[in-house]
């Protein structure tokens, strides 16, 4: 089955991006698709390329990465979310004279139609929220 | 895209004191943009978006009862509030910021079962 | 046929008590994250009201990380996140509470 997966709570006040993660892996060990996740809310600080976690700790931003570049699944972060939010990428920096953009390689900003799109073509929508 | 995909919305937040509600708005109006069929309920704080007479200017924040009145625009006409969210949180069932349907807890239940999809916010 | 999945300690938010006054057969619950703490014995009785024929689950991760796994009530079925995955496939639909 094709699943659509929505992540809309911050990667460290809470725990949506990692639930999310584990769910997909073990979608994907089943033989399930999951071509798109679409970052929404306090979830786009996920694709932040400057997360520095302890070297002890896991660091959630590379573990998506890897999870994409395995399987080929979109990462999606709402464009109009991650701008306010100060998640940009470089074409974002550039137009809104920032010195830099910070989105991590293997996330893409995109408009909410790809929400809409991956809900439409999705066997089953599934959102990992967390406190707001 | 299916025009027969029938999309449910859930808003459960309250306006203000985080950006969910409005970006759930911005995700209901980008689904009517692109005429997919969509239904909104508000229920728990939630309904408190549909309270009249927000003047959040103070804060300041941009006002969310004012982008409502587009989901009409959008013809997003099927809009339910849960009955029991809006009498426990003392609304005004006449005076609300959009005209909505007011659903009981079974009609809540029959709003989830209907749609081919959740969106949960 | 609808999933509900739920992520908050009963006692720091009324998420709970707000799945639990709408959700309706044929349906199930999982608890996740926070709502583990849900699941266990001590707040059996929040669930006493629920329709038997719902199908209540936890997941296993959130469970052992709170060392709640020797005090889970026996309503609610532990799995893991393959079975959370076949949860949402066997259900049509998912609301999540958070």
């Amino acid at each position: 089955m094709k699943l659509a997966v929505v992540i809309n709570g911050s990667p460290t006040a809470s725990q949506a991006a990692t639930t999310a993660l584990r769910y997909i892996q073990a979608a994907l060990a089943l033989g399930h698709q999951v071509p798109r996740v679409f970052f929404y809310g306090e979830s786009v600080h996920t694709a932040n390329t400057l997360t520095t976690p302890p070297q002890d700790e896991s660091n959630l931003t590379r573990r998506w990465q890897d999870l994409a570049q395995q399987h080929g699944i979109e990462l999606v972060v709402c464009i109009a979310a991650a701008v306010r939010r100060g998640m940009l990428d470089a074409r974002e920096a550039k137009r809104h004279e920032q010195t830099a953009g910070n989105l991590a390689e293997g996330f893409e900003l995109s408009g909410l139609g790809q929400l809409i799109d991956a809900t439409l073509n999705a066997d089953r929508v599934i959102t990992f929220g967390g406190k707001q | 895209m299916s025009q027969h995909a029938r999309i449910l919305l859930v808003l459960r937040h309250s306006p203000y004191s985080s950006q969910i509600a409005r970006e759930a708005l911005d995700a209901a109006l980008t689904a009517a943009a692109f005429e997919v069929p969509i239904s909104l309920l508000f229920i728990n704080d939630g309904v408190y978006q549909l309270l009249p007479e927000q003047q959040p200017e103070q804060l300041p924040a941009k006002n969310i009862s004012k982008t409502l009145p587009a989901l009409a625009l959008y013809d997003i006409d099927r809009v339910y509030a849960a009955q029991s969210c809006l009498e426990t949180r003392g609304l005004p069932l006449d005076h609300l910021m959009l005209e909505v349907e007011v659903v009981d807890a079974n009609g809540v239940a029959a709003l989830f079962h209907q749609h081919q999809h959740i969106l949960s916010f | 046929m609808v999933l509900h999945t739920l992520n908050s300690s009963p006692h720091s938010s009324c998420c709970l008590a707000d799945c639990l006054r709408v959700i309706s057969p044929p349906a199930a619950l999982i608890l996740i994250e926070d709502g583990a703490y849900a699941a266990t014995l001590s707040n059996a009785a929040l669930f006493l009201d629920l329709a038997a024929d719902i199908d209540c689950y936890v997941l296993q991760p959130d469970v052992d990380a709170r060392g709640l796994s020797t005090t889970l009530s026996p309503r609610f079925t532990p799995v893991t996140d393959t079975g959370f995955v076949e949860l949402t496939l066997q259900y049509e639909r998912v609301q999540s509470w958070y």
